[in-house]
């Protein structure tokens, strides 16, 4: 009992029948809320995209047409439901749920609002907040992956295993760049609970962690993320026109459409996940207005989040796909790199000014190592004492390697 | 020169186009004008005084790429003629599952008997359904294009049929474009001359338009001409366009 009520102030006065009421009913709420945002996160971007490119958009159903997912819905519902004949069939039934619940369960742990009290009972607007915090987050989106792998490997196609393997190496290479970012955001709280995370911010703008930290977490943060998400730039995963529709190429029916599901629910939580881990979550400016100023929190973090949601929309609409190399050069030459610098840096002025300068020399030493490393790397492959013949000449590749190692022995 | 600031520019031009006009139409509530010379549903005419144009020559089954066309004459009967000259169209089917609209009927047709609609939107549940016969295809009293319960007409799909026929000259000879060398119609008297690339045109009377003008909300900036650039140049042609002038 201890321990809970660090973890939520409801318990404090023990487990009531009205506690475990309020928990049971914030947890269904969350859920619906969840739900509809996704009915309405799909509508949004539909029609925001086609904004975008100057086209109208779903008009037919309901007001603005409002209800196309639901149409869309109940469509994918009544279809015909395919196991192909080659597919391993728990898994390939598995892996939708795979997607769809940590999505979902990542979203308990962001916190919605302040804390109000119903019937006596301080009530924090959050589903969860357990001591483990963005460790649970990290553990969710790595769990989700195996949604996509599984679902890509289980289907027994060759498309689908592709986008499989694309998703394991992408998945990999920018969780490391996420997690030195967390790993900032959580040394300058000293906390890995969201709540306590948010509580950082609370006091005004300059306490955000986009500031406090310097932007550049947060922009590794947001590339990272939308890179886990398998959202454009990063969705070389469902690459259209190479993979046709990568690991749900073989889905149809319900189980296409929790991947659906999940896709837009992930877009909601991760940008939820930014807000709170960089721009505070529900802190904001709360005018003082008797009964109504719970509801204020709750605005800033739906203001906020839309932000981000829409930021997405956009990224799609302006950005043109990267190829897969470059994905990765981004990931492991740029991010990375920068972001466990920037890491050591924010941990040297922690814990004191000098320490600081000290470690971002050092940054700018490595950094300046490993982009000679990269560079010379490079002219070898391609530059003027490359080893290669020119383009159209070009040996397998097996001659290619043996050319690289015989020349130490020239 | 790329500056680093150019990276932004696919952010700035998709945020633009938010606010711009839409390309396209919610298409069954509202659709686009249709293009004076467009291809639809043939329809076969008659002269004012109501008798057939049709004289069952099958020069347009002759000429049909694709065989859609199924023509039989027969000799007029001398009491009751139905065409004014020896003979009239006894039978005449058009399937429209086959037809390719490329109205090389209407170009052979020595009497300008058949003709295009601007009607596109029509489909059927069976395919003996597609087989349209003179009792649907020929003109009603008025000189309209029956309005077939299946067939979606909008208004001006019935105006100016057959208007690439009349754009050139029915004898080919570029001379004669724009001049009337083309009997009145039922209920509609001689049609006017659409005009090709000559200054004999008629756009009043035919509703056709340059193209520049009919897609002017849909041309990008960098497309118009000088005069019309920019907001200012956007607003005073618009205006022109409203006035009728362009």
């Amino acid at each position: 009992m201890m321990l809970a009520s660090v973890v939520d102030p409801i318990y404090a006065h023990g487990l009531t029948l009205a506690v475990v009421v309020i928990v049971l009913v914030r947890m269904l709420v969350g859920f619906a809320v969840l739900m509809g945002a996704v009915t309405i996160m799909i509508w949004f971007e539909r029609k925001a995209i086609s904004d975008m490119q100057s086209r109208l958009g779903p008009t037919r159903w309901g007001p603005f047409g409002l209800f196309q997912t639901l149409a869309d819905g109940l469509k994918l519902i009544v279809k015909e439901d395919l196991v192909p004949a080659e597919a391993d069939r728990f898994t390939y039934k598995l892996a939708p749920y795979l997607s769809l619940i940590p999505a979902l369960v990542t979203f308990a742990i962001v916190p919605v609002g302040g804390t109000v009290h119903i019937a006596g009972h301080p009530v924090t607007l959050q589903i969860a907040n357990p001591p483990v915090g963005v460790l649970l987050m990290l553990a969710m989106s790595g769990i989700s992956v195996y949604g996509v792998v599984l679902a890509g490997w289980a289907s027994g196609s060759k498309y689908p295993l592709m986008s499989a393997v694309r998703a394991s190496a992408q998945m990999i290479s920018y969780e490391a760049a996420l997690g030195m970012t967390i790993v900032t955001v959580v040394l300058a709280t000293g906390s890995l609970s969201t709540q306590s995370i948010v509580a950082a911010q609370a006091h005004g703008i300059w306490h955000w962690n986009l500031i406090r930290l310097g932007v550049v977490p947060f922009v590794v943060f947001l590339i990272a993320i939308t890179a886990e998400l398998n959202r454009p730039p990063f969705d070389v995963v469902e690459a259209e026109t190479e993979l046709v529709g990568g690991f749900h190429t073989e889905y149809s029916s319900f189980r296409f459409g929790v991947f659906y599901l999940a896709e837009f629910m992930n877009t909601i939580t991760m940008s939820a996940v930014i807000v709170t881990l960089f721009l505070g979550g529900p802190a904001g400016w709360v005018p003082n207005v008797p009964h109504l100023r719970w509801v204020f929190p709750i605005l800033w973090f739906l203001i906020k989040t839309v932000f981000f949601a829409f930021s997405y929309i956009w990224f799609r609409a302006a950005l043109p796909r990267f190829r897969y190399d470059q994905l990765m050069d981004l990931g492991w030459k740029r991010l990375i790199p920068l972001s466990l610098g920037w890491m050591l840096i924010v941990a040297g002025f922690l814990i004191k000014m000098s320490w600081g300068f000290l470690m971002a020399a050092l940054v700018i030493l490595a950094w300046t190592l490993l982009s000679r490393t990269v560079t010379i790397g490079e002219r070898r492959l391609e530059g003027a004492d490359s080893l290669l013949p020119a383009v159209g000449e070009r040996p397998l590749p097996g001659r290619v390697l043996r050319a690289f190692t015989d020349r130490e022995g020239e | 020169m790329a500056g680093p600031l150019d990276f932004f520019g696919g952010f700035k031009i998709t945020l633009r186009h938010m606010g711009r006009v839409r390309v396209t139409t919610a298409y069954p509530d509202a659709k686009r004008p249709k293009q004076p010379r467009q291809h639809g549903r043939h329809v076969l005419n008659r002269y004012e005084d109501g008798s057939e144009k049709c004289i069952g020559c099958e020069l347009c089954a002759g000429v049909c790429p694709v065989d859609c066309i199924y023509v039989r004459g027969l000799d007029n009967p001398p009491d009751h003629p139905v065409s004014p000259g020896e003979r009239y169209g006894y039978v005449y089917e058009i399937n429209f599952l086959r037809c390719i609209h490329c109205d090389m009927c209407v170009e052979a047709c020595p009497t300008q008997a058949i003709t295009e609609s601007k009607l596109f939107e029509f489909s059927f549940s069976n395919r003996a359904d597609a087989i349209y016969t003179k009792a649907e295809l020929l003109v009603d009293d008025e000189g309209r294009p029956q309005r077939l319960p299946w067939e979606d007409w909008r208004e001006g799909e019935d105006a100016m049929t057959g208007g690439w026929m009349r754009a050139t000259s029915p004898s080919g000879a570029a001379d004669y474009e724009g001049v009337v060398q083309w009997t009145g119609d039922l209920g509609v008297g001689v049609r006017a001359p659409e005009g090709g690339q000559s200054e004999q045109r008629d756009d009043a009377a035919t509703g056709s338009k340059p193209l520049r003008t009919a897609f002017f909300r849909h041309i990008v900036p960098q497309d118009l001409p000088d005069g019309v650039r920019g907001l200012r140049g956007r607003i005073a042609a618009w205006r022109a366009i409203k006035g009728g002038q362009l």
